[in-house]
């Protein structure tokens, strides 16, 4: 096998060749040939790389660098300054690459130009079993920085600063939530990570713990530092088998290298980390449910005030936080407030990470500013809808988020714009689905979820879901009437006012958002037509088993 | 086949003392018990190792959707049902399994090899739809797929 | 580790142990998140090793990373020969052998294969 010390990658795709790839090739292979360098680089033809809308377009390699938009004339500085002298010819680099550590052409993808890796950034990059490949990516280097420079005040108001919103649904700042906990009496305090994802529709914390569990760690020891906790759990829900492994191996190698335990990192700060399985119950991922359920009871909601950060884990101060939430943090500490207030939105600071499902031609995970519209994100990142069917609907923040329609699709990402349409960013869940689905049947499917993990203490949500369940079966049966419809607001309204926890209070919404932006298609089902022809079908609903 | 209660009794011992750790030993007891579920001894064990009422236990057992208080099957399947996965046909492949394993959601085969739970998101929702067989995750299925899959596990339990 | 400076030094010593190390010729990396082990990566893993001590290539080193947010395209396997990566998609046990062949021995990737080729929807 030959060697060759660098590649140069040129697009001979049918629809660059317009724009003139041969001849730049043509142009290219002789400078080479004038410079004698044609045994060392390899000129290499490959497919088209899809972005022909930068005109030719070459890749180098090793260092993955790529040129656009360019000309014949070019091709004497590509040599004789990037392939003689390792500089790169800035002038016709068109893209960055720091969104991606990857030294591939996938970053010019419009899968990855779009999207700003933050709290992704080792994601299927470092191997999550080594805590080498973390520190070797510049892990723990935050919470050095944290232990060494800053007080534990210092680092709640940077967090302050950023803006920082829970990435776990509800938004609230986590520099306030911090503070809460860190004026709180109490000993010891406890810093526990929200694992228990179980929005339909939503991967992303599952991702994370996966694919960077040392950022886990890491986020948690700079949490706890800030809050005074010295014992932090992990409560990972009981189905994430691969996340749980994960995750107990690098704390125990965080353990074993003086990361975690008495002195982290030398200093006087104590801490450790414990991983605990849960057992299989939605309401868990609320967070004085899940205490209950660390304590070995029922996970039931406790009432709320006391709040856990006076009266949480066995009655002293708690924190809860969204494993999304706390992976952010490092970068925070590294890069500053300000940098991070660069990104995302006023109200909306940082970048989101959405798992994107249902009818789209991507589907999988992604990050990206906060802000970003929903045509962006299904057309560009997401790469459009399969089979050439159109768009209908898009679910944001999992189930009991709403649903929003075609004229929603500039509106952009962040907490505010999607809860003034009366839907919500929620964990991040994007559920696109197109025009062969039922808006009705998909409210049914969505509420045979909240039957199913209602937990049962609280009366309007036991009876309620099962309820509204049975009222919106009645209408994609084609029975439902106008009594119906006047029940139906009334029982959601009751609901959301009356509920103990968000699981009652927000498992109306995929029906009141059904009714306020699909109200034509609602409508037609109480004259027998479903206009997508998924109702009706002789045997009641489908759901039903 | 029922074991000696010390034995059931052992493996939860490390869990007793520990704050919280009820929780712990049910999934200790589940996990090695030959018929994947919490028997009404099990239930009585755990109480007075605790020291709590039956009632609490039995309340907490039957809370969490990843216990099972009725003998079920070697291999426990769950197909989520969700909407996710209901969009991109989650329901026929429930259908289909239901066929080929002759029952219904809920349900035990006759051999005892295999329980069919219908199950809500199982957190893989870029791969629907998907179903998980026991800690195993199988994505992008499609119905065709079901018959061979479920054969690996046949032939694995004849060997 | 007993302090910032120490950490420093020690990804110093990592980079420094990157770059001096023989590093194999060639890498292939396979995505082993739940995502990607749900859509067959063990089964990916497995030819990729059955085929490499086949043919007796033990300068490529096989390694794992986890999801890159590309499920749907799963199993993802990654190759890189000199520098070069190859992001493949949809890859199966048959598919891996192919790529060992071509790509690894001959160095001719498999560009229909390539994910950048998946992004456009399943082929």
């Amino acid at each position: 096998m030959k060697y060759y010390r660098a590649h140069v990658l040129i697009c001979s795709g049918s629809n660059c060749a317009i724009k003139g790839c041969q001849t730049i090739k043509d142009a290219l292979v002789a400078v080479l040939n004038k410079h004698e360098l044609q045994s060392e680089i390899k000129v290499v033809d490959t497919g088209c790389l899809g972005w022909c809308e930068q005109g030719p377009s070459m890749v180098i390699y090793p260092e993955g660098v790529m040129y656009s938009r360019l000309k014949n004339s070019d091709m004497d500085e590509i040599v004789t300054e990037h392939l003689l002298k390792g500089r790169f010819v800035h002038r016709l680099m068109t893209q960055s690459t720091d969104t991606l550590g990857l030294a591939s052409p996938l970053n010019m993808t419009p899968f990855f130009q779009k999207q700003r890796r933050v709290v992704l950034k080792n994601c299927g990059l470092i191997n999550p079993e080594r805590l080498e490949d973390y520190i070797h990516a510049g892990g723990y280097t935050a919470l050095a920085t944290a232990l060494d420079k800053y007080a534990p005040e210092e680092i709640i108001a940077m967090v302050l600063d950023a803006g920082l919103r829970g990435r776990g649904g509800a938004g609230f700042l986590t520099g306030k939530k911090w503070s809460y906990t860190k004026a709180a009496l109490g000993e010891p305090k406890y810093l526990i990570c929200n694992a228990d994802e179980g929005e339909p529709g939503t991967f992303k914390d599952r991702l994370i713990l996966e694919g960077d569990p040392h950022l886990i760690v890491e986020g948690m020891a700079i949490a706890a530092y800030a809050i005074g906790a010295s014992k932090g759990i992990i409560y990972v829900r009981g189905e994430y088998d691969l996340s749980i492994k994960r995750m107990e191996q690098a704390v125990l190698q965080a353990r074993e290298n003086g990361i975690l335990g008495e002195g982290v990192l030398g200093s006087g700060f104590n801490f450790d980390i414990e991983v605990c399985a849960g057992a299989g119950a939605y309401v868990c991922g609320e967070e004085t449910a899940l205490i209950e359920s660390i304590e070995g009871n029922r996970g039931e909601p406790r009432f709320k005030p006391p709040y856990p950060a006076e009266k949480g884990l066995w009655g002293l101060p708690t924190c809860v936080n969204n494993v999304e939430t706390l992976a952010n943090i490092p970068a925070i500490i590294e890069n500053s407030p300000t940098w991070y207030r660069s990104l995302g939105t006023e109200n909306s600071p940082g970048t989101k990470v959405f798992t994107l499902t249902g009818n789209i031609t991507n589907s999988g995970l992604i990050e990206v500013p906060m802000g970003i519209t929903l045509r962006e994100i299904i057309y560009d990142i997401g790469g459009g809808i399969p089979q050439g069917r159109r768009f209908k609907m898009a679910q944001t923040g999992g189930t009991s988020g709403g649903c929003l329609a075609e004229e929603h699709l500039d509106l952009p990402m962040d907490y505010d714009s999607l809860a003034s349409h009366g839907s919500s960013l929620g964990s991040g869940a994007l559920l696109i689905m197109d025009d062969s689905h039922c808006i009705l049947d998909l409210t049914h499917c969505f509420l045979k979820f909240f039957v199913h993990e209602s937990c049962g203490k609280c009366t309007p949500c036991r009876e309620g879901t099962p309820a509204l369940y049975k009222l919106i079966g009645k209408m994609t049966a084609g029975q439902g009437n106008q009594d119906d419809l006047e029940l139906i607001h009334r029982l959601a309204r009751t609901m959301q006012d009356s509920s103990l926890c968000a699981l009652g209070q927000t498992a109306p919404v995929p029906v009141l958002s059904a009714f306020r932006h699909f109200w034509p298609e609602v409508e037609a089902h109480m004259t027998g037509n479903c206009l997508a022809h998924k109702c009706f079908s002789g045997r009641g609903s489908k759901h039903d088993h | 086949m029922i074991e000696a209660p010390n034995k059931r009794s052992a493996q939860i011992d490390v869990f007793v003392g520990q704050p919280g750790g009820m929780l712990k030993a049910l999934h200790a007891l589940q996990s090695q018990s030959e018929a994947n579920f919490l028997s009404p001894a099990d239930i009585k064990l755990v109480a007075s190792k605790f020291g709590v009422p039956v009632a609490k236990v039995w309340g907490t057992v039957t809370f969490y959707s990843l216990f099972a208080t009725t003998p079920r099957g070697r291999h426990i399947i769950r197909v989520c049902e969700n909407a996710p996965c209901h969009v991109v046909g989650a329901s026929d492949i429930l259908a289909a399994l239901e066929q080929h394993l002759k029952i219904r959601a809920g349900g035990t085969t006759t051999d005892g090899l295999f329980t069919l739970e219908a199950t809500s998101c199982l957190g893989v929702c870029g791969v629907a739809p998907a179903i998980m067989i026991d800690s195993t995750v199988y994505g992008n299925l499609t119905k065709e797929q079901l018959p061979a899959l479920l054969a690996e596990y046949r032939q694995e339990a004849q060997a | 580790m007993k302090s910032l400076n120490e950490l420093k030094s020690l990804r110093e010593r990592l980079e420094k142990g990157q770059q001096l190390a023989e590093k194999p010729l060639r890498t292939i990396i396979i995505g082993m998140g739940t995502c990607g082990i749900a859509a067959g990566a063990r089964g990916v893993l497995l030819a990729i090793m059955d085929e490499l001590a086949a043919k007796n290539l033990s300068d490529t080193a096989v390694t794992q990373t986890s999801c890159i947010g590309m499920c749907e395209k799963e199993p993802l396997v990654e190759v890189v020969v000199e520098g070069k990566s190859t992001l493949y998609a949809y890859v199966n046990g048959e598919k891996a052998r192919r790529i060992v062949l071509s790509h690894i021995i001959n160095g001719e990737p498999v560009t229909e294969w390539s994910v950048e080729r998946a992004l456009g929807g399943r082929v």
